[in-house]
């Protein structure tokens, strides 16, 4: 243990980019083996080793009310081990740099692009899909309200588009449209839905 | 099974008579589903998670492919070393132009063909290598380790500037694609005859596509079987492409496009990547995954080229127009793409005009081709003439709407026969009292007369789009189980236009069952039907007719099936949906699920063929949009209040969809209006500024109105086809632009020439306006 990760209180309560440098840093990449790199930022804890690029680590994932372990070389964004170490691909891919929203996924209720997301930064939060939003093999409220309105054409993005909604109906079960709007302004739709999907959320609202 | 009286069947709906053999169909009159808002067949997968497009598509053994691409507009690559890249981790196959795979292959641009890996790389993003590996990190890690050299050779962006002597020469015939010539009448007799004459120069930005699923597919070979999981419009045009390129028998490619995140046009055809995904595939023998990143996308999978337009129009006082004589100049990018085909369409077609000339000239620049992008030339060509238009009507001192209505065609004069309809007229008179055109035109002058910065304008246009009536080839296959459900069988992808929906409902009109009972199969070069890419704005007005064909096929198999059960004449039957009864004797009646033959065969199959278009007529869909907006003169931030779209696509097949489709062709029109341009850096680099949704802006959330109205223009047309519908997809973007920018000059007294017209483009012109 390095004492001065443990001396410093306001270390502990987050991490800094330099930290962040010192963990994922260029050419070699630490985290700990041993608790969360990340998550919370509570027990933050030094390398115990330094790992190549190419090396995984075992991670859980708290995803739609089940815990699953992962391996995950710490450079995967949460997206990539969503969709290709998971099979969940509910969440889209569109850009892939924070632009497009088709990969939003609730962290601890928060609407957050899976795509600027690091695999080891999600665990010990609580992450919610699309998938999660399923009532058994049925489609959800907000799922509902969608198809209803006809809030998509070719449904790429409609997955980040709902759980957008979905994570404004958390925050705010009434919004105005003017909250709507924002709420759904960090997802883009190509084929221009817009209109629909605002009167999906209205109605998504009612119907939750 | 399940009770088909209760599930499977439309109660209290007539079903159409079914025509006798070799017949056509009568033409709908009334309808009981179609037409209707009915949801998406398949918006449970595409809502749930459960639609498999290809970039989700997760195979055993599966692995990932990257591309290494030139960074510079114009070089040739002088050496490629793998060695590094090859021992790196998970690295399983790596391709170049030196493989033996891959030295033979060719690739196509129109009528140029070339090497699949040509050492004169003409544009930025011009494939030099592909790696595959374990994961995409790794694959990409690798595919960057490659080491290349290139030779940088001077390079070309500015297409103003193509065919001036002193230019780096991109091709050795030199930079000129090709130049297309029209003409009718005389110009100068035209312009002779005019009381005003007008002459302007109108320029449009580049467009990138970009649809939300990026470029991509997954390849597969079982032995000498490649299975092929495209994001594409047409799952035909990609088995025959790379059975072309590959050297196989289209029996032996089978291209499979079920669910595709976009398109526009640029999904039309396959990619380069989808051959390197074979390859690689092969010499890996695994599966790969190809799915482009979004910078690739930008680089080299299509846009709408720029282009420079020049119009000089003449017009009488009474609004006749006498000549339009019409120029201009854009580029393919580094390979012939159409670079200003169809620009000079709306000039030759939309308003009666006996003078016309047109001259378009298709230049080379070292950037991306250029592929089809919905309505290809048309809001290019909207935004010269509906602007000229307003122009011409401001100087006679005539209304807009009336300078248009004076000019109405009565045939297609850019193909001298009649349109077997014609809306354009309807679209422009219940398109403006729906929008209270005289009345908006009022508030916003009175508006204006205040002090306020807050501006406001209204603004209009119409078009005509160049096809839109679909036609042959296309066959159909509808299968009736002896439950009565119903498989349906089309090739078409369904591209987010509601195609499946759509074909769902006409199928279930003419059965008379529930569409939920329909289930379709579709877009499987293997397993379904032949048809041609979605695009043109074809699909429906192609497959809808198809289907109603192979609906009444089986009909007609099932009556004769059930004259033989009940040993009465045919010609006396009628199909009534849940039963078949004869006309003349009310004991002689039987369900359809009862049918002997049926029951003993299990499925009849009706097998439908899209019949050809009429002879010597055009099919034409017409529209007209209306937009109402504030700018900021401050700012020059452009707010649009509302936008109506006025549209004559023959009969709506389902409100739902077609009104969806209207407002995403306005959304798509105010981005090429206001927001989209690509930035080359022509002055230095010659690389492209903006790869990215955050430099390229497309319309968000924030930027389009809620207040989005559509006005459906319903003629019956029994000529085009036998469900009358036409082509909706492309004439929803077509006179959007043109119609924000007249909004804007009525704000502001300033002719926005310059698309797009971004915030800053205001603050400039009206700052030059002031000081004039």
């Amino acid at each position: 243990m390095c004492s001065e990760y443990n001396s410093n209180d306001e270390r502990q309560s987050g991490i800094s980019r330099r930290d962040f440098m010192k963990y994922m840093g260029v050419g070699a990449v630490g985290v700990s083996l041993s608790g969360t790199a990340m998550a919370g930022g509570n027990n933050l804890q030094p390398p115990e080793k330094i790992l190549e690029a190419a090396d995984r680590v075992k991670i859980r994932l708290h995803i739609n009310g089940r815990e699953q372990a992962v391996l995950v070389e710490p450079r995967w964004t949460l997206l990539y081990v969503l969709r290709e170490s998971l099979g969940m691909s509910g969440s889209k891919e569109g850009c892939g740099r924070g632009e497009c929203g088709a990969c939003t996924v609730l962290i601890d209720n928060q609407p957050r692009y899976a795509c600027m997301t690091l695999a080891v930064e999600a665990e010990g939060r609580h992450i919610t899909t699309l998938e999660g939003l399923m009532q058994g093999e049925e489609l959800g409220p907000v799922q509902t309200a969608f198809l209803e309105e006809d809030a998509f054409q070719c449904g790429y993005c409609s997955p980040g588009q709902i759980m957008a909604v979905e994570g404004l109906l958390r925050q705010n079960p009434d919004p105005s449209l003017d909250d709507i709007r924002t709420g759904v302004s960090g997802n883009l739709c190509r084929c221009g839905a817009y209109k629909n999907i605002f009167r999906a959320a209205q109605k998504a609202a009612r119907l939750k | 099974m399940a009770d088909e009286n209760n599930i499977y069947y439309t109660q209290g709906l007539p079903v159409p008579e079914t025509p006798e053999a070799g017949e056509k169909p009568a033409f709908w009159k009334d309808t009981g589903i179609v037409g209707k808002r009915k949801p998406r067949v398949d918006a449970y997968e595409r809502l749930s998670g459960t639609a498999v497009y290809p970039a989700d598509l997760k195979l055993p053994n599966m692995i990932y492919g990257a591309i290494r691409r030139c960074p510079y507009p114009h070089a040739k690559v002088t050496g490629v070393d793998v060695n590094k890249a090859r021992n790196m981790p998970g690295v399983r196959a790596i391709i170049t132009g030196d493989s033996p795979e891959a030295g033979y292959l060719k690739w196509s641009y129109q009528d140029y063909e070339g090497p699949l890996f040509d050492p004169h790389c003409r544009f930025e993003g011009e494939v030099v290598a592909a790696v595959a590996a374990d994961t995409r990190y790794q694959a990409r890690d690798a595919a960057q380790a490659i080491e290349i050299t290139y030779k940088e050779l001077p390079s070309l962006t500015d297409y103003q500037h193509a065919l001036e002597s002193d230019v780096p020469q991109i091709h050795a015939k030199g930079n000129l694609v090709g130049r297309n010539n029209y003409e009718r009448g005389d110009i100068s007799t035209g312009l002779a005859e005019a009381d005003v004459v007008l002459d302007q120069e109108y320029n449009t930005a580049c467009q990138i596509h970009t649809p939300l699923e990026p470029h991509g597919c997954v390849a597969n070979w079982d032995g000498d079987y490649l299975t092929v999981w495209e994001s594409s419009q047409g799952v035909y045009a990609v088995q025959s492409r790379l059975a072309e390129i590959l050297g196989l028998p289209l029996a032996k490619v089978r291209v499979i496009g079920h669910y595709m995140g976009g398109g526009f046009g640029s999904k039309l055809t396959p990619g380069k990547y989808t051959v390197l995904a074979t390859l690689l595939a092969k010499k890996a023998a695994r599966p790969v995954k190809m799915i482009l990143s979004r910078e690739e996308t930008y680089l080299c999978v299509g846009n709408r080229p720029a282009v420079s337009m020049q119009l000089k129009a003449g017009a009488k006082k009474d609004g006749t127009i006498t000549a339009l004589d019409f120029s201009c100049r854009g580029p393919s990018g580094a390979y012939p793409g159409g670079g200003t085909s169809l620009v000079d369409w709306l000039i030759r077609d939309l308003y009666t005009c006996s003078n016309v000339r047109c001259t378009s000239e298709d230049v080379y620049i070292n950037s991306g081709t250029a592929r089809p992008f919905r309505a290809p030339g048309h809001p290019q060509g909207s935004w010269a003439l509906e602007q000229m238009m307003d122009t011409l009507a401001e100087k006679i001192g005539m209304d807009p709407l009336e300078i248009r209505l004076k000019n109405i065609p009565a045939i297609s004069q850019g193909r001298g026969v009649p349109y077997t309809s014609s809306g354009l007229k309807q679209c422009i008179e219940e398109g403006a009292r729906r929008f209270g055109w005289h009345q908006a035109v009022e508030q916003a002058r009175a508006h204006n007369d205040s002090r306020s910065h807050i501006k406001r304008g209204v603004g209009m246009g119409s078009c005509v789009w160049y096809v839109g009536g679909g036609g042959p080839p296309a066959t159909v296959i509808i299968r009736v189980f002896r439950d009565g459900s119903i498989n349906l069988n089309m090739g078409a992808s369904d591209i987010g236009t509601g195609t499946k929906t759509v074909m769902a409902m006409v199928a279930a009109e003419e059965l008379g069952v529930k569409p939920e009972v329909i289930q379709i199969e579709h877009a499987d070069t293997a397993t379904t039907q032949y048809a041609t890419p979605s695009g043109g704005s074809k699909t429906v007005p192609t497959e809808s007719p198809t289907v109603r064909n192979a609906a009444i096929d089986a009909k007609q198999q099932l009556l004769e099936m059930a004259a033989a059960d009940l040993d009465v004449d045919l010609a006396d039957l009628v199909y009534e949906g849940t039963h078949i009864a004869s006309s003349k004797d009310a004991s002689k009646r039987l369900k359809v699920t009862e049918i002997s033959r049926l029951k003993k065969r299990g499925v009849v199959v009706g097998t439908g063929y899209r019949g050809p278009n009429p002879e010597d007529k055009s099919v034409n869909p017409f529209a007209a949009q209306f937009c109402e907006l504030e700018v900021n003169t401050k700012t020059g931030q452009i707010k649009i209040l509302r936008f109506l779209g006025a549209h004559d696509s023959g009969r709506v097949l389902n409100r739902l969809t077609y009104d969806n489709q209207i407002f995403g062709g306005i959304v798509m029109g105010i981005g090429f209006g206001t927001t989209e341009f690509r930035q080359l850096d022509s002055k230095q680099t010659g690389k492209l500024c903006n790869d990215n949704w955050s430099d390229y802006k497309i319309p968000t959330a924030l930027d389009v109105p809620v207040n989005m109205e559509s006005l459906p223009i319903e003629i019956d047309d029994p000529e085009a086809n036998n469900t009358g519908a036409k082509g909706l997809g492309e004439p929803v973007t077509i006179p959007t632009a043109a119609a924000i920018s007249n909004a804007l000059y009525m704000a502001t007294g300033v002719r926005f020439t310059q698309a797009p017209v971004t915030p800053m483009e205001v603050c400039r012109r009206l700052s030059a306006h002031k000081e004039a």
